[in-house]
């Protein structure tokens, strides 16, 4: 049984967690949810001991009635990793690159005085095989670099738990994985929970993800915690305001009422693009990946089409070469019948734009937002009412004139992705795709981004291509849906069709690993 | 925004001797070029504030025209290798894993196996010694650590969105790289430039010192520590003093280049030694 | 790791033909006839054909190029014009000088500058770090030729602990020899050290942000067990770049530092060859110089590999 009570922490004299009191007995898990910066990660680095410095931790951690919260940090390292074993969020580097997977499993043992360095990589083998890293297939010295980051997960599952501790923190432990990796995870994470009866507090912005997870949910806000009670009695009353507009959010849906026409505006024909490999040695032969492999469709105006696959699919290169940037070795893509390649002329060009995933690194950080929007000008030369068209483009977006005088990090996350979009919007184009353009927004603000596409889209009679991983929000905003695999597209129909229905069996895979929100 | 302490303290120590070498252009308080046997090795006075050396020349003036010679030395070194490095760093990244990128990197790895005081000797041994060697060599050995500099730190800038989003508006490679690499770059070739500044420095020493740099009656820090090996136990203050020069005016240099980082970007730290 | 290795050792044997390229190039294409310019302006047109003919100068530049490679291959650097020896016979003498001197300075510098390095990245933001990262910086600032006169005078003429200058040759015992050597290594030593030792902190410094490291202290390392285990062999990365990089300073600088204490090494012997225009000993030299950056820059592209599972993989 773990016990938070009343944690306060300040950083630098911020407070960043206010009178948080959670419980979890043994074999339970506590969800616990919130947008970023609410303070979710923070309360487990506070059981953890590990705060950055300059933290004023005040309350008490009670493991098994012991109180953690002034023991002296040499107790504390014989706390973690033998009472609390703790795994993040990146499974790429959460692992040290140049020792083998054994060593690093065998580690916890060993600098715990728990078995001798035979008996420790004895145990360690055993704990993969748990976490099913299979001694046959993986064997311990083993790279992470040889591994995936749903396996790289796994051995970072089997070193926290190599111990057998009493509680197991997640934070974000799938939200870097592909979703059917993710179910995998998910259901490794409750079996050994139960088995092992550890409580475990898991942390995640997915309130699907939580629903399926947690036997009690406990919902952050600005550093306290809201509402907290057992899942179903939550998600069924959702007392505090908060929790409500949180699901309603993650579930929305915004009102679209599509005028489709027949006429194709994108078609792409048997689409192919091979990528060199690293060439072998000096004088190796070069091999090639076949990153998209016979792709065809078509997107008609005025419609929003959604592409979806796991990541390496070829949704990014199939992206890169309908924007005209990189060639196809084979086929052809056109734009309303005129064909698309990186020598287009600049009209073509102009006439499809595009809004990408990372509302931080979509800008130069040394422009201001009046040169940043007016980018697309280049392809058309610069209108004599430029400043006219950039003011109406931000209010477009639901921005003010005056913000073109200002540089892009003084605005939020939701209204750097409005930039984006008045960026895409400036040209005047037919097409937009919008690759993952919602993915790193919390709820909320997606919520109001997706109702302003949809807005944009009856106004302006535009067409969206809209790639994500994530399919409850393709099926929201989406008239069709293309699912892609391995270079290729498996299943492509009606969306509602396709989620009601599936035909292809990955496509049936997918709907199934992913977590979905009990409708209230 | 405060000022780190050590780009203050840097540009205080650096900016002395730049100052004293700027004025050696119009002013020094005796001639330089001037022999005067009956003073030679004069202790300081009044006519000469830091004495004379062993040909009766003014020390202060030696000192100050020493600089003239160390700065534009080490200051035309860095321009040859920022002129001809960063455009090609930046062309590497721009096409990256090309033949291009190929030939660039590997014609770098050849430079770097010509320390500057080999390509000194080579160039000396066919036209014989000069300052003009001092910063061909000098910056012949920086167009590799620019080129490097600029070609990995365009590399983490090309994948970024912004520059995707330049490219849907048309932009061709050269217009991207002046336009949105280039200055997010730039920082760190400033601070890559003062470090080469002060290692320019102390190269030219090392090169006048044993006669491959600029020749008499040229005056230069390293040939006066050369002149002053043989009378250094009894008249340490020959050699003390244009060794002091050197080391304030090196240690200014790198205390501007660590403070600028701090005052750019604290996370910088990209750069090569 | 095999064909990494040979991968490296195919790249070293393109980088040495592209160096000697280079230097036949500057030394014997550069200046015309190189005969001529050996002996001077008044030297009558007998003697330079004589040389021209003594020096191999007669064939085309390839068979000339191809003639020098394959004789040095062989260990034949051609004969001195003025000391009227084999080149070999004048380097292996001055090898034996030099390359001692190198060494002795590389190993003071590592062995001096990788704990400093790390005491500081441990003690970081303290004072102990402060008081580290300030002599290190003023250590950069010192010419290496400049503290050996400094040097000197303290450590041989006010205390005559160590000679003054000069090599008693190791036939002598080795004692003696380092003794002469060491004065010159310490002034050598002193300023790469101080760059290692700043490097290895910010490299370790730099790996103490790492996610792996999070995960090791979750695992109940403490902060030091994090550093050793974790810190140490992923910070030598970059550590062994520089370590690489200097022995190429080391090697350039012993050239200089062996003027302040009349050590009869390579340096003495490329010196007299240019003001003697002896382009036979200066040519090999300098192709030897560069056959050991090149060497070395070899060597540690292999100790990556050792350090660096993710290269030894490359498939």
């Amino acid at each position: 049984m773990i016990a938070l009570e009343n944690i306060s922490l300040l950083l630098s004299g911020i407070p960043v967690l206010r009178d948080v009191s959670l419980r979890i007995p043994p074999g339970q898990t506590l969800g616990l949810v919130g947008e970023s910066g609410s303070g979710k990660s923070m309360t487990a680095l506070s059981v953890m001991r590990l705060l950055p410095d300059g933290a004023k931790l005040s309350g008490r951690v009670l493991l098994e009635g012991r109180p953690l919260t002034d023991l002296t940090e040499r107790k504390m390292c014989a706390v973690r990793g033998g009472q609390i074993g703790m795994i993040f969020q990146e499974p790429m580097t959460a692992l040290n690159p140049v020792q083998t997977i054994g060593d690093q499993v065998a580690e916890t043992l060993l600098v715990h005085g728990a078995a001798r360095r035979s008996e420790a990589r004895e145990i360690a083998k055993e704990r993969l095989a748990r976490v099913g890293l299979a001694p046959e297939r993986f064997p311990l010295d083993r790279y992470p670099h040889e591994l995936s980051g749903g396996q790289r997960q796994r051995v970072c599952i089997a070193l926290a738990i190599a111990l057998r501790p009493k509680l197991l923190i997640a934070d974000e432990p799938t939200t870097a994985l592909d979703v059917t990796t993710q179910a995998q995870i998910l259901e490794l994470l409750r079996e050994l929970v139960r088995e092992e009866g550890m409580s475990c507090l898991f942390i995640t912005h997915d309130l699907a993800v939580v629903a399926e997870m947690a036997d009690e949910i406990a919902v952050m806000k600005a550093g306290a915690v809201v509402e907290q009670g057992p899942t179903g009695a939550l998600l069924r009353e959702m007392r505090h305001p908060y929790t409500r507009a949180l699901f309603d959010a993650s579930r929305h849906c915004p009102d679209r009422a599509p005028i489709v026409q027949d006429a194709p505006l994108l078609e792409v024909e048997n689409a192919l693009r091979d990528y060199p490999l690293k060439r072998q040695g000096l004088f190796g032969r070069r091999e090639y990946f076949r990153a998209v492999d016979g792709v065809s469709f078509e997107l008609r105006r005025g419609e929003s089409l959604g592409l979806v696959g796991e990541s390496g699919c070829g949704k990014s290169t199939l992206t890169r070469a309908i924007l005209g940037l990189e060639p196809l070795q084979r086929g052809a893509i056109r734009l309303d019948g005129e064909a698309v390649s990186p020598a287009m002329p600049a009209d073509l060009r102009r006439r499809m734009q595009v809004v990408f995933q990372d509302p931080y690194g979509s800008f130069n950080p040394r422009h201001k937002v009046s040169k940043l929007l007016a980018e697309p000008f280049h392809l058309t030369g610069r209108p004599a009412d430029m400043e006219a068209r950039v003011a109406e483009a931000l209010e477009n977006v639901g921005l003010q004139a005056t913000d073109a005088d200002k540089f892009p990090h003084e605005f939020s996350g939701g209204q750097r992705q409005r930039i984006a979009i008045a960026r895409a919007l400036i040209a005047r184009p037919e097409l937009i795709v919008l690759d993952e353009a919602v993915s790193a927004l919390d709820v909320s603000v997606r919520a109001q981004v997706l109702d302003l596409l949809a807005d944009l889209q009856a106004r302006f009679g535009l067409s969206y291509l809209f790639i994500a991983h994530d399919l409850s929000v393709v099926r929201s905003v989406t008239d069709r849906v293309l699912v892609m695999r391995g270079g290729q597209i498996v299943e492509a129909g009606e969306t509602e069709a396709v989620f009601t229905a599936p035909a292809a069996v990955y496509t049936r895979e997918l709907l199934a690993a992913a977590p979905v929100l009990p409708t209230a | 925004m405060r000022l780190p302490v050590q780009l203050v303290l840097g540009t205080v120590l650096f900016g002395l001797f730049l100052a004293a070498a700027l004025l050696s252009l119009v002013w020094t308080p005796f001639d330089v070029t001037e022999l005067d046997i009956a003073h030679k090795l004069a202790a300081p006075s009044a006519a000469h504030w830091l004495g004379t050396d062993h040909l009766g020349r003014d020390m202060t003036a030696m000192l100050m025209a020493g600089a003239r010679t160390s700065i534009a030395v080490a200051l035309l070194a860095v321009g040859i290798g920022i002129t001809l490095g960063v455009p090609l760093g930046l062309a590497a990244a721009a096409r990256r894993g090309s033949l291009l990128d190929e030939i660039i990197m590997r014609g770098n790895d050849l430079i770097f196996a010509f320390p500057s005081l080999v390509i000194a000797i080579l160039i000396t041994a066919v036209f014989g010694p000069s300052a003009i060697n001092a910063i061909l060599a000098i910056g012949i050995f920086n167009i590799p650590v620019f080129a490097r500099v600029s070609r990995g730190a365009a590399l983490t800038i090309w994948p970024r969105e912004f520059i995707l989003a330049a490219r849907v508006a048309g932009k061709h490679s050269a217009r991207i790289s002046a336009e949105h690499i280039l200055p997010n770059i730039a920082n760190l070739l400033v601070v890559q430039g003062t470090i080469q500044f002060s290692m320019g420095i102390l190269a030219e020493a090392g090169l006048s010192y044993v006669g491959l740099g600029a020749q008499p009656p040229t005056p230069s820090w390293g040939r006066m520590l050369a002149d002053a090996q043989t009378f250094f136990y009894a008249y340490p203050r020959l050699a003390i003093l244009p060794g002091l020069a050197i080391v304030l005016t090196v240690l200014g240099l790198n205390l501007m280049g660590d403070g600028l980082r701090d005052l750019l970007d604290p996370r910088l730290r990209r750069t090569v030694r | 790791m095999v064909r990494y290795a040979a991968t490296r050792l195919i790249s070293l044997g393109l980088s040495l033909m592209a160096a000697s390229l280079v230097i036949f190039a500057v030394v014997e294409v550069i200046p015309g006839d190189p005969a001529a310019f050996m002996l001077g302006m008044n030297a009558s047109e007998e003697t330079v054909a004589a040389l021209r003919d003594e020096l191999g100068l007669t064939g085309s530049l390839p068979a000339r190029y191809l003639g020098w490679v394959t004789g040095m291959l062989g260990g034949d650097f051609g004969t001195s014009y003025t000391y009227r020896v084999p080149v070999s016979e004048l380097i292996a003498a001055r090898l034996w000088v030099s390359l001692p001197l190198a060494l002795y300075a590389l190993a003071l510098s590592t062995l001096l500058a990788l704990p400093i390095g790390m005491l500081a990245a441990a003690r970081r933001g303290r004072a102990t770090d402060y008081g580290i990262m300030g002599l290190t910086q003023l250590g950069i600032a010192v010419p290496n030729f400049w503290f050996a006169m400094l040097l000197v005078v303290l450590f041989a003429i006010t205390w005559p602990i160590f000679p003054a200058g000069g090599f008693p040759g190791w036939e002598n015992g080795a004692w003696p020899a380092l003794k002469a050597l060491t004065l010159p290594a310490v002034a050598l030593a002193l300023p790469q050290a101080s760059i290692l030792a700043r490097v290895m902190r910010s490299a370790l410094i730099e790996t103490l942000g790492q996610d792996y490291i999070r995960t090791a202290r979750a695992k109940g390392l403490t902060e030091g067990q994090a550093i050793r285990n974790h810190g140490m062999r992923n910070a030598m990365i970059p550590v062994l770049t520089i370590v690489g990089l200097q022995f190429s300073f080391l090697l350039a600088g012993a050239i200089i530092i062996e003027k302040v204490f009349f050590l009869p090494g390579l340096g003495l012997l490329i010196f007299q060859g240019i003001t003697q225009r002896d382009l036979v000993v200066v040519e090999s030299v300098v192709m030897l110089l560069v056959f050991a950056v090149i060497l070395v820059t070899f060597l540690v592209d292999l100790a990556y590999a050792l350090v660096d599972p993710r290269l030894r993989h490359t498939r």
